[in-house]
C-alpha cells in the first residue's frame, strides 16, 4: 500500500534521472594532471601535541607489536607530539583513508602518491624545513612518483621488492619463479595466495614480461588491450588454486602459520615476523629471477594537516639515519638515508643485502604506480586506465 | 501514538521547585510535550537513516575521475547501474542471492523443531534457561565468533580436520554454515513467540482427531508459523545479503556483495553505492515478498 507507493515512486524517481542524464560522463583521462595550488610551510613552528598519520604496518612501531622496535616513543619525547598510527593495508585504502580527513600525514607508495597530489590531498614539501632530506640517495628525490615539475611532495622512506613467500617444509624444491605462483597444476592448489589489489594485475604482466615476449610488455604499468587481456586470463587461470586472497597481512600471518597457505606474494616483514615468531613458522623469500613489483614509499603531508609542524618533525626523524635503521631492519627494506648505511656494520650488511645503494638494482623493480590511458613507458594513449584494472579485479574475483 | 496525545488529567504540583514549574508548562501543552519528546528520535530518523541512504543515492549517480579515482561531483550518469548487469556482477549478486537463501533454509530447518521444542514441551521453567542458551552466542563480539570458526575450519590442522578428518575448509559452504550459525537466535526468537500464540489445544484437537505427529506438524503447525518463519527470515537474509567480514575469514576466495562493496569503496565509490542500491532493491523485492505471508505482523 503505502509502501508499494514508496517504492514505485522511488523508480519512477529513478527513470527520471536516467532520462536527463543518461549519458556517459566518462572523461578522457591524460597522465599530465593539473596540479592543485597549495601553499608549502614557510616556517617550521613548535609541535602541536599530537601527530595522526596513516602508515603501512610496521613503518611506525611504538614497542607494542614488540619491545625491541621502538621509533616512535623517543621521537614523542624528543618533540612532545604524541603520535597516534592508523595502518593502510592497501594504497586504495590509503588514499580513502586521507580523504575521509583527520590525518596530518601519510606513507604513500607510487600508485598512491600521484592520486593524492593530483586531487589536492597532500601538499608540497619544503624540504629546507627537513634536514634529513640532504642525506637521502639522489636517485630517490625528484622522481615521477614524488614530486611534480621539480616540487618535492614528501620525504622519500625506503624501497623494497614484493616476494615469493614459501613454506620451506612443504613447497619443494624452492621456488625461483613467479611461475610458481600462476601454474595452474600446481601441486600447491588450495594453499597459495595472492595480494587483493587491482594493482597485483602488474604482477602478471611482469610474470609475462619475462615468459612471453611475443606480447612485448615493456612496463607493468603500461598495458594496451591485448596484453592487459593476457594478464587478466592468467589471473583467472591462477584463482582455481587460490586458497585465499589477501590484504590484511595479520590475516596472511595467520593463514601461513596455521599452514592452510603455504605459498605466495608477500613482503619481507611479514616472512621476517613469521620466522621470528615464537613457535619460528618454516617459511622463506626469495626474490624470483623474473624480478618483482615493489614500492617506493614517501612520506606527505595532508593538505588539510591539523598538526603540520609535528608532521615535518616526523618526517625528519622517521628520514634520520637512526630511525631508518630500524624501521628498515624490522620492515626488510632499503633504507632511503645513506647516512644510515653507515651507522654500524650490520647497516653495512642490511644496506648490502637490500641492495641500497644500487641503482640498477633499483631500476630492476617495478615500483607500484598508477596506470593511465597515456602509456607510461611512451606509447601514446592506448594503455588501460587504472579504473579499468579495478573492475577486471572483480572480474577475477569471480 | 494517539494515545499519547490525549492529555492525562493533571495533578496539583506540590512542589514549587523550577522542575515542577517545567512539569505544569508541558502537563498543559500535551503537543508540545509530545514533540520535545519526538523530536531528537525523528531528527535521528530523518537525518540519519534517510538522509544517508539519499546521499547513497546521489553520490551512486556520478562517474569518477579515471586517474585520481575521486567522484566527479558535477557530471551525472547512470553508467554505474548498467555495468550491475554487466561483467562479473550480475554472477556475483546471484551469488550473494543464493547464500542469503541457503542460510535461511538452514536457520529455518534448525530453528522450527528447536523452537517447538523449547516452547510446547519442555517446562516453562527450562524455556527461560533455553531462551538464554539461544542468546548467548549474541554476547560475544561477531569479529571473536568468526575468527573461532576460522580455528575450527583450518583445512591445515584445524579442529574438524584434526578431529573428524574432514572440514568444509574455507569456502562457499563454510560461509553458509558460519552465517547460519551468526543468524540462527534472530531466527529462533521470533518462532518461539510464534509457537506461544498457538494454543495446545489445537494440538490436542489435532490428536483427537487421528492426527499423527508428523500431520500435526504439516497441517496445524507449520502454516500457523509461516508468518513467524517469515519475520525471522528477514533478518536471516539481510544480514547475510550484507556481510562482508564473515565471506573474507572464513570463505576463502569466494566474493559476494559485501566484499565487493568493501574493495570498491576505496576505488570507485559510486559504484560501491550503486552496488548498495541495488542490494536495498533485492531486499524490497524480498520484503513484499514476505509480507504477502504476514511476516509484519509477527515482527
Amino acid at each position: 500500500m503505502t509502501q508499494r507507493r514508496v517504492i514505485a515512486g522511488l523508480t519512477a524517481g529513478f527513470i527520471l534521472v536516467a532520462g536527463a542524464c543518461g549519458s556517459d560522463g566518462g572523461s578522457g583521462g591524460a597522465v599530465k594532471f593539473k596540479v592543485p595550488d597549495l601553499p608549502k610551510l614557510a616556517k617550521l613552528g613548535t609541535g602541536e601535541g599530537a601527530l595522526n598519520i596513516i602508515a603501512w604496518a610496521g613503518y611506525a612501531e611504538n614497542g607494542s607489536t614488540d619491545p625491541a622496535y621502538d621509533w616512535v616513543t623517543p621521537f614523542e619525547t624528543k618533540t612532545g607530539c604524541r603520535v597516534t598510527v592508523t595502518n593502510g593495508a592497501t594504497s586504495d585504502e590509503m588514499v580513502s583513508l586521507l580523504e575521509g580527513g583527520g590525518f596530518d600525514g601519510v606513507s604513500a607508495s607510487g600508485d598512491a602518491s600521484l592520486r593524492m597530489i593530483a586531487s589536492g590531498l597532500v601538499a608540497p614539501v619544503n624540504t629546507d624545513l627537513v634536514p634529513s632530506y640532504a642525506d637521502v640517495f639522489p636517485f630517490l628525490k625528484d622522481q615521477t612518483y614524488n614530486s611534480v615539475n621539480g616540487q618535492m611532495y614528501g620525504i622519500p622512506h625506503g624501497w623494497g621488492a614484493n616476494v615469493l613467500q614459501y613454506n620451506t617444509e612443504v613447497v619443494s624444491p624452492a621456488p625461483d619463479s613467479w611461475g610458481a605462483v600462476f601454474d595452474p597444476k600446481s601441486p600447491y592448489a588450495g594453499k597459495v595466495t595472492a595480494y587483493d589489489s587491482p594493482i597485483y594485475i602488474a604482477d602478471a604482466a611482469l610474470y609475462l614480461k619475462a615468459t612471453q615476449p611475443d606480447l612485448k610488455i615493456a612496463n607493468p604499468y603500461a598495458l594496451d588491450q591485448k596484453q592487459f587481456d593476457a594478464s587478466v586470463e592468467l589471473l583467472k587461470g591462477q584463482k582455481a588454486i587460490i586458497g585465499e586472497y589477501w590484504s590484511d597481512y595479520l590475516k596472511y600471518e595467520e593463514a601461513s602459520t596455521a599452514g592452510s597457505i603455504v605459498l605466495g606474494t608477500s613482503w619481507q616483514i611479514i616472512t621476517n615476523t613469521l620466522t621470528g615468531g615464537d613457535p619460528a613458522v618454516p617459511v622463506a623469500s626469495v626474490l624470483p629471477k623474473e624480478g618483482s613489483t615493489g614500492w617506493f614509499d614517501t612520506w606527505m603531508v595532508a593538505a588539510a594537516a591539523e598538526h603540520p609542524n609535528c608532521m615535518y618533525m616526523w618526517m625528519d626523524w622517521i628520514a634520520g639515519a637512526e630511525a631508518q635503521s630500524q624501521v628498515t631492519t624490522y620492515f626488510g627494506q632499503a633504507p632511503a638515508n645513506s647516512k644510515a648505511c653507515a651507522l654500524n656494520d650490520d647497516m653495512k650488511a642490511h644496506c648490502e643485502a637490500y641492495h641500497a645503494a644500487d641503482t640498477a638494482y633499483a631500476a630492476k623493480i617495478s615500483g607500484w604506480t598508477t596506470p593511465t590511458t597515456t602509456c607510461l613507458d611512451g606509447r601514446g594513449d592506448k594503455c588501460i586506465p587504472y579504473s579499468e584494472w579495478v573492475k577486471a579485479w572483480d572480474a577475477i574475483r569471480g | 501514538m494517539t494515545t499519547a496525545m490525549t492529555p492525562e488529567p493533571s495533578v496539583p504540583p506540590r512542589g514549587a521547585s523550577a522542575f515542577g514549574g517545567l512539569a505544569r508548562f508541558f502537563d498543559r501543552r500535551p503537543r508540545l510535550r509530545l514533540w520535545s519528546f519526538l523530536t531528537g528520535p525523528m531528527l535521528w530518523l530523518v537525518v540519519a537513516y534517510i538522509g544517508s541512504l539519499i546521499l547513497m543515492l546521489s553520490t551512486s549517480l556520478h562517474p569518477i575521475d579515471e586517474f585520481t579515482s575521486q567522484p566527479l561531483k558535477s557530471v551525472w550518469t547512470m553508467a554505474n547501474f548498467r555495468d550491475l548487469f554487466t561483467g562479473p556482477y550480475p554472477a556475483k549478486i546471484l551469488r550473494t542471492v543464493g547464500v542469503a537463501l541457503a542460510v535461511t533454509i538452514v536457520d529455518m530447518v534448525l530453528a522450527v523443531p528447536l523452537a517447538f521444542f523449547f516452547v510446547k514441551v519442555i517446562k516453562p521453567r527450562w524455556r527461560r534457561i533455553a531462551v538464554v542458551a539461544v542468546l548467548m552466542p549474541l554476547w560475544a563480539s561477531y569479529i571473536v565468533k568468526v575468527y573461532a570458526w576460522r580455528t575450527l575450519l583450518n583445512p591445515e590442522g584445524g579442529v574438524l580436520a584434526k578431529s573428524v578428518k574432514s572440514s568444509p575448509g574455507f569456502s562457499l559452504l563454510s560461509l553458509i554454515l558460519v552465517l547460519a550459525y551468526l543468524w540462527l537466535p534472530y531466527m529462533i526468537l521470533p518462532v518461539m513467540s510464534g509457537l506461544e500464540r498457538l494454543p495446545d489445544s489445537l494440538l490436542e484437537a489435532s490428536a483427537d482427531l487421528g492426527g499423527k505427529a508428523g500431520r500435526t506438524l504439516r497441517s496445524v503447525v507449520v502454516p500457523m508459523l509461516v508468518p513467524s518463519v517469515a519475520a525471522g527470515s528477514i533478518f536471516t537474509f539481510s544480514l547475510s545479503l550484507g556481510d562482508y567480514i564473515s565471506v573474507k575469514l572464513v570463505g576463502g576466495s569466494t566474493d559476494v556483495i559485501g566484499s565487493t562493496v568493501e574493495r570498491q569503496l576505496s576505488t570507485n565509490l559510486p559504484f560501491a553505492a550503486a552496488l548498495a542500491v541495488g542490494s536495498i532493491a533485492i531486499m524490497g523485492c524480498y520484503l513484499t515478498g514476505v509480507r504477502r505471508l504476514g511476516a509484519f505482523d509477527s515482527l
